[in-house]
């Protein structure tokens, strides 16, 4: 019970390991990941946990024992788990899986909570873990703050006052870390079990799997986490059947005891450190503005607006700025190696993919930026509060209005902001729905569309244009609303809504910049690479084999012998245009022709679409291929407008009719052409069954329903 | 007289009698320290009229007017 035991010299028979594994545990808001930067410098990796989408922290750091890792815990309230993200933080304390147990666990406590930042120390310390405890938000405490020395003495471990801001106690904490190194292991209990419970911790203890350890702690955690009842049942993994079938074998009502022994000690013993509390007068006269009924939702909207115009027409100027100089630089490629198979190569396949995964960065970063800045102030679970209602509506978590709001923007850097949520289930329904937005790559397209094939005065066009965002919204909430109730793993589960308004408090901006910054490097790397190779097939896909098809003119001597600089762009285009329809791509096109042909489209259409998959953008530059009116056609481009309008089908009558044009939108409305979209889920659901299912059912949506639009549009006579 | 949490008016305490509801739940809410005699108190009621942020040992929570119905309090 006396702080100075742990400062003994290391008892005989506790070896240091050579390189040891220090684990940074807590609960979520008190500081941990501002704790762990200083700690840690500037070496952190971060990376995800396997198959699931928590984020990893690590990084070096030195003790005077040597080279340390440091490992940067998931927030945690409790080590009692009932999903597989909640079930990491004791994973990793244990030692269970491919990591061993860390050799010390630095528990941070928070000085304005400190009775639940305790509750999370006791269960480490049940384990049998060599526990530290960092004491933080002392400053914001006040006289509420605890003493450090007192607290370690009822703990019985040290505990170290920390600023990690002014770097106090940092030292201390690091001495600390290497003095527990060489303390023994012993599991340290503040309650005794009843009869019963020890009857039912000796039965599960015996069942526990041989490569977990065999404490009173693990098995008490295995009856308490573990639920195989029909309507309940947890979502842990790596549990192995005998476990369970241990564990439904005991009494079910077991669950308070240990929680309820733990807060009756804590309510003993930690009132005894003083009677202060903590003020929070601050942040709940922010919340009385901020969640007001009328101001509230007024900067609400402003604060939500502000983002997504920063997002949309911020990032343009940089994202155009991306675009121009590699196209400048492909330019430069082809002049300096002159026409052929590997110029071509490299400056339309591998630098414009390039160009394509850095144009996503500008807005990736600002929304890292961004997003670390409002849940580190404390605004974002602000946001789930105050969309709860609406959004449950639909089966979605309120924090699933950002993910859909910047879906407007790009679908891309929106599913990377379905992390701000815990809950797999709600990741995933919120992924499943976003592309469904009408993102900035679509409006070009529509834009074409509605320009060369929707006859009309500017109202009624601008009018479908608003349309189509009132569609986009309407399907996205209803696909949420069905998959809710017929996909079995997002169906909407009984589990608790309940979520820590933490106190306002002014972000760290190195923190938030850091933070940026790795989220933004691990995008680059996981998804930016998937992307790159996907724009790099479908650049070969629509580029080999180059032979044209018998009978064609030999556009080679005929650009040599042409007359005149406009005489030769427009044998380059039809030439283009040859090799494109000759291509994989365009047979693809071709045989995609009898599929689409009942939605209205030709095989014209059906190459655009599968140059579309690269970025819905790219169907626009497709078709001026195929049309032969240039290789950059933009949506504003007139000869391209007019090619569309005086398309001619065989039979001779006008090949896209306004039904035609409006079965297209839809199509594009509701179909899953971004490669981008479907690299990132897969990378954010952590494997590749999610995105099937999203490529699946949006395409199969997008067909059914231009099917109803061209073929009931015929009916009715529009055609 | 005993009700439950979603009965308490805006701004009022109540001390938890019980907390009730699937087995998830009640040990969540157990764990966070709404055990049988803590002190709670509605801070805020969301625009919409649901969730309520309530304060529970100095700590502040949302919660679901569904969910505060399951936590029986003395008033």
């Amino acid at each position: 019970m006396i702080a100075e035991d742990c400062c003994e010299p290391a008892p005989v028979g506790v070896t240091i390991p050579a390189r040891p594994q220090i684990a940074l545990a807590g609960n979520p808001n008190v500081g941990k990941t501002t704790l762990f930067n200083a700690l840690s410098g500037s070496l952190a990796k971060v990376s995800n946990y396997p198959g699931i989408t928590v984020e990893r922290r690590r990084a070096p750091f030195t003790l005077p024992a040597g080279t340390a890792d440091l490992h940067d815990l998931p927030g945690t309230y409790s080590l009692n788990a009932r999903s597989a993200e909640e079930q990491i933080a004791l994973d990793a304390l244990v030692g269970i899986g491919s990591e061993r147990a860390p050799d010390v666990v630095v528990v941070c406590l928070d000085a304005t909570q400190l009775a639940r930042s305790v509750y999370l120390l006791l269960q480490c310390q049940e384990l049998g873990a060599r526990v530290v405890g960092a004491l933080t938000m002392v400053d914001e405490a006040g006289a509420a703050a605890p003493d450090a020395k007192q607290l370690g003495a009822l703990l019985d471990c040290e505990v170290i006052a920390v600023t990690a801001r002014t770097k106090r106690g940092l030292p201390e904490l690091v001495a600390a870390i290497d003095r527990a190194l060489r303390a023994e292991r012993r599991e340290r209990w503040r309650w005794t079990p009843s009869p019963a419970l020890r009857t039912s911790i000796d039965a599960v203890k015996r069942t526990l799997p041989s490569t977990w350890p065999a404490s009173d702690a693990l098995a008490l955690w295995a009856l308490t986490s573990i639920d195989s009842s029909e309507h309940d049942r947890d979502e842990l993994v790596g549990v192995p059947d005998e476990l369970r079938a241990a564990v439904a074998k005991c009494p079910r009502d077991l669950d308070d005891e240990a929680v309820l022994a733990r807060w009756s000690w804590l309510d003993r013993e930690i009132p005894k450190l003083g009677h202060v509390k903590p003020d929070r007068s601050a942040t709940e006269r922010i919340d009385r503005v901020l969640l007001h009924r009328a101001i509230g939702f007024a900067v609400f909207a402003a604060i939500m607006a502000a983002l997504f115009m920063a997002l949309f027409a911020g990032a343009a100027p940089l994202i155009d700025g991306i675009d121009r100089a590699l196209k400048a630089l492909g330019g430069e490629v082809h002049r300096a190696l002159g026409d052929g198979v590997f110029s071509d190569f490299l400056a339309d396949g591998v630098i414009a993919g390039v160009g394509t995964v850095l144009e996503f960065l500008p807005q990736i970063l600002m929304l890292f930026l961004f997003l670390g800045f409002l849940e580190d102030c404390g605004y974002l679970a602000r946001v789930a509060y105050l969309m709860d209602r609406v959004m449950r509506s639909m089966n979605l978590h309120g924090k699933a209005f950002v993910p859909m709001l910047f879906g407007f923007a790009c679908a891309v850097p929106a599913i990377t902001a379905t992390r701000t949520m815990e809950r797999k289930r709600d990741r995933i329904l919120t992924m499943m729905v976003v592309p469904l937005m009408t993102c900035s790559a679509r409006l070009p397209v529509y834009t074409l569309i509605i320009g060369a094939l929707i006859p009309g005065k500017r109202f009624t066009q601008a009018m479908l244009m608003v349309g189509m965002y009132a569609f986009s919204v309407t399907t996205s909430l209803v696909a949420a609303w069905v998959m809710s109730k017929t996909v079995k793993p997002l169906k909407a589960k009984r589990l608790p809504f309940i979520i820590e308004l933490p106190p306002y408090r002014w972000p760290r901006t190195r923190d938030v910049f850091r933070m940026m910054w790795l989220k933004s490097s691990m995008f680059l790397r996981e998804a930016g690479t998937v992307i790159l190779a996907c724009s790099i097939a479908l650049w070969a896909l629509l580029y080999f084999p180059r032979h044209v098809p018998a009978g064609s003119p030999d556009y080679a001597s005929e650009i040599a012998a042409a007359p005149t600089d406009d005489a030769r762009v427009s044998i380059e285009a039809r030439a283009n245009a040859a090799h494109l329809e000759s291509s994989y791509g365009g047979r693809l096109g071709h045989a995609l022709e009898p599929v689409i042909a009942p939605l209205g489209f030709d095989w014209k259409i059906g190459v655009g679409l599968v140059g579309a998959f690269a970025a819905r953008e790219v169907f626009i530059s497709t078709l001026g291929i195929v049309y032969a009116v240039g290789n950059d056609a933009d949506a504003q481009s007139a000869p391209l407008r007019q090619a569309l309008h005086d398309a001619k089908a065989p039979s001779g009558r006008t090949a896209y009719p306004p039904l035609v044009g409006l079965s297209l939108m839809v199509f594009f409305a509701l179909a899953m052409q971004c490669m981008s979209t479907l690299a990132v889920v897969r990378r954010e659901s952590g494997g590749l069954a999610w995105p099937a299912f999203l490529f699946s059912y949006m395409t199969v949506l997008a067909w059914v329903a231009s099917f109803l639009v061209y073929q009931g549009g015929k009916l009715l006579g529009f055609a | 007289m005993p009700s439950s949490l979603a009965e308490v008016p805006l701004g009022n305490e109540a001390t938890v009698h019980a907390v009730d509801g699937p087995r998830a739940f009640r040990r969540r809410l157990l764990e966070m320290g709404l055990v049988p005699g803590t002190r709670v108190r509605v801070v805020t009621i969301a625009p919409l009229g649901d969730p309520l942020q309530i304060e529970v040992r100095g700590g502040q929570w949302s919660i679901r007017r569904s969910e505060a119905r399951q936590i029986a309090v003395n008033t």
